[in-house]
């Protein structure tokens, strides 16, 4: 008992250590593309016009204050010597702090992101379920074609089809942004969010639902070729026992695991669907920090959204290691 | 019941010679139709779906068929440049790292885990912010952030070649390493390595719309799909909804073709699925 405890103590640092490491790493990457970036940021800042009416000295001053003549190195360690403080530098597109900025993004990128990866995953392993139990059939078709064709859908485009049908022609829901134009912060009341977020989630639960559907109906079937579900079969349970008894336990950790692992693809559609449906959530704000040079603000939503998806290959491996034995071990040697 | 199961892979083989034809019918007169693309005539704008204008035309009285056309032969021709690049950034970082051993290897499989790790949209966006946008911030960033799965494809299978037979009596016999990689284990790899290239393709094509979509890679002047369905977005509200639904269908069949394509050669090189 206590070795075990031991080792699973190690296995949990190990991968601790690894997600630390990662995440150094990407920060690194990021911060080496932005600064090779042809973009200078006293012309994006100030403006060519102004920089004219600059004398001299001011414009030195500028340049050490966007430390322009550092080398990159040392601009990476003051940047991080902050960031580990909690001091992401200031936003120059929304002139308010990154953190607060990625604060209020987040707020809302999560309630979109969040319930497009339960609903995603709840559908997603349901539909995988009854394709897998259902081999060759014509639902099973149906379904795979359906994961077939989504995966080949721009999600973009799904949301721009979702736009016209329900924001323009039936006018049931909202054309954009999380809250309605014209009404105070205050007034903003839950349904409201809600009702902007509807159509952004169907879309990002639509289009995201492809990989689980196909990796669940895999396994499922699987499970129902084992030498184990023929003996229950032959026993003479039911099938539909058979499905909920020995196909939902087996196929459920893998299902489960694979979902934690794909947050990095619900993010990456959420940036086209918050830019189709000018959902003001993270996704958008990388967009526009991207097009208006914004790099602290780039630097920052990259740092965290990183963070995000590590998080989940972390919880991802952890699952693992926690339900299988195998890998537990296997990490140890 | 032979001549049934022959009857399944002709099928197979007649469909993928006809998705091979259609994309190279639309590359060609997408290619043909870059100018009629760009001509804009007042006298025809914001005009429905007809039998003269089959896609419609927008705002400017630019023919959206030809507009259409000709988007996916530029994406056709970023996607063909950018997998061909990327699988063999794949083929290379794979042969490296099962051949020079065990630190360039998880050198390798880390730089895979920390490239997959960092969200695929956002490292294209940085990449091209890196190279101050346009068409070769596109290109690059395309090409390094696809290799990825194939390598690792690439590397298992050459680390099975190794266990294999002819290559431990090769290297008994003294033969190089190099020489072993390119005599002996390309010409193996070759299937998998262009299924994997073509499977490269839909990605590619996808990520090339979304990132023009949004604003990073080719210039809005170029007739570009990403172009196309983001302007799109102004006129929806006043029903113009042919300007978007077209094009993106017409994109879905391509990559749904590529897809095809690989995914059947596959099972046509796979000597395993003959008896399917």
């Amino acid at each position: 008992m206590k070795t075990g405890m031991k080792k699973s103590i190690t296995f949990l640092a190990k991968n601790l250590i690894r997600l630390v490491l990662l995440l150094l790493c990407a920060s690194i990457l990021a911060f080496l593309l932005v600064s090779l970036s042809p973009v200078d940021p006293l012309q994006v800042n100030v403006g060519q016009a102004a920089l004219g009416s600059l004398s001299r000295e001011q414009i030195k001053k500028l340049e050490t204050y966007w430390g322009v003549n550092d080398p990159p190195v040392k601009r990476y360690l003051a940047w991080a010597k902050d960031f580990i403080r909690g001091d992401m530098g200031v936003s120059l597109l929304y002139r308010q702090d990154v953190s607060s900025v990625i604060g209020q993004k987040l707020a809302h990128s999560l309630l979109l992101m969040g319930s497009a990866w339960l609903i995603s995953g709840i559908v997603g392993f349901s539909l995988g379920i009854i394709a897998g139990a259902n081999r060759g059939s014509f639902i099973d078709r149906i379904i795979r074609g359906y994961a077939l064709l989504t995966a080949s859908t721009p999600a973009f485009w799904i949301a721009l089809l979702f736009l016209l049908i329900f924001a323009v022609w039936f006018r049931i829901f909202p054309i954009g942004l999380s809250v309605p134009i014209g009404v105070e912060e205050g007034f903003i009341t839950l349904t409201d969010r809600l009702r902007h977020a509807i159509l952004p989630a169907a879309v990002l639960s639509i289009t995201g639902i492809s990989n689980i559907v196909l990796h669940t109906r895999e396994k499922m079937i699987d499970v129902m070729e084992s030498e184990y579900v023929l003996f229950a079969l032959a026993r003479g349970e039911n099938k539909r026992s058979v499905v909920f008894r020995h196909g939902l336990r087996n196929v459920l950790i893998p299902a489960i695991t694979l979902q934690f692992a794909s947050i990095g693809e619900i993010f990456g559609g959420s940036v086209l669907v918050e830019q189709v449906f000018s959902y003001p959530g993270l996704g958008q704000a990388a967009v526009s920090a991207g097009l208006g040079g914004d790099i602290p603000l780039l630097m920052g939503i990259t740092v965290i959204s990183t963070a995000i998806v590590f998080t989940g290959n972390f919880t991802a491996n952890l699952l693992y290691g926690i339900i299988d034995p195998r890998i537990r071990r296997g990490a140890e040697k | 019941m032979i001549s049934l199961i022959h009857g399944r892979r002709k099928l197979a083989l007649a469909l993928l010679i006809l998705s091979v034809i259609l994309i190279t019918v639309i590359l060609v007169s997408g290619y043909a139709s870059m100018n009629k693309a760009m001509e804009t005539d007042f006298s025809r704008k914001n005009q429905a779906p007809s039998l003269k204008y089959p896609f419609g035309t927008d705002w400017l009285g630019r023919d959206m068929f030809s507009r259409t056309l000709a988007g996916l032969s530029l994406s056709i021709r970023i996607g063909i440049v950018t997998a061909a690049f990327s699988s063999v950034v794949a083929l290379i970082l794979g042969a490296l790292s099962a051949i020079l051993g065990k630190a360039v290897d998880s050198f390798i499989t880390w730089l895979i885990d920390l490239i997959m790790g960092v969200p695929h949209i956002l490292l294209l966006i940085l990449i091209s912010f890196a190279c101050g946008k346009g068409f070769w911030g596109l290109v690059t960033g395309i090409i390094f952030t696809h290799w990825m799965s194939l390598a690792r494809v690439l590397r298992g299978e050459i680390m099975q070649l190794k266990q294999s037979g002819y290559v431990q009596v090769a290297q008994k016999l003294g033969v190089g390493r190099l020489q072993i990689l390119t005599r002996h284990m390309l010409p193996h790899l070759f299937p998998q390595f262009i299924v994997g290239l073509v499977l490269l393709f839909p990605h590619a094509i996808l990520h090339e719309a979304s990132i023009t979509f949004l604003g990073f890679g080719l210039p809005p002047e170029q007739p570009a799909i990403g172009i196309i369905l983001s302007e799109s977005m102004r006129y929806l509200v006043t029903g113009s909804w042919w300007l978007a639904v077209f094009p993106g269908i017409l994109l879905v069949m391509v990559v749904v073709m590529f897809d095809y394509i690989g995914n059947t050669l596959r099972m046509l090189l796979d000597p395993s699925t003959y008896h399917e």
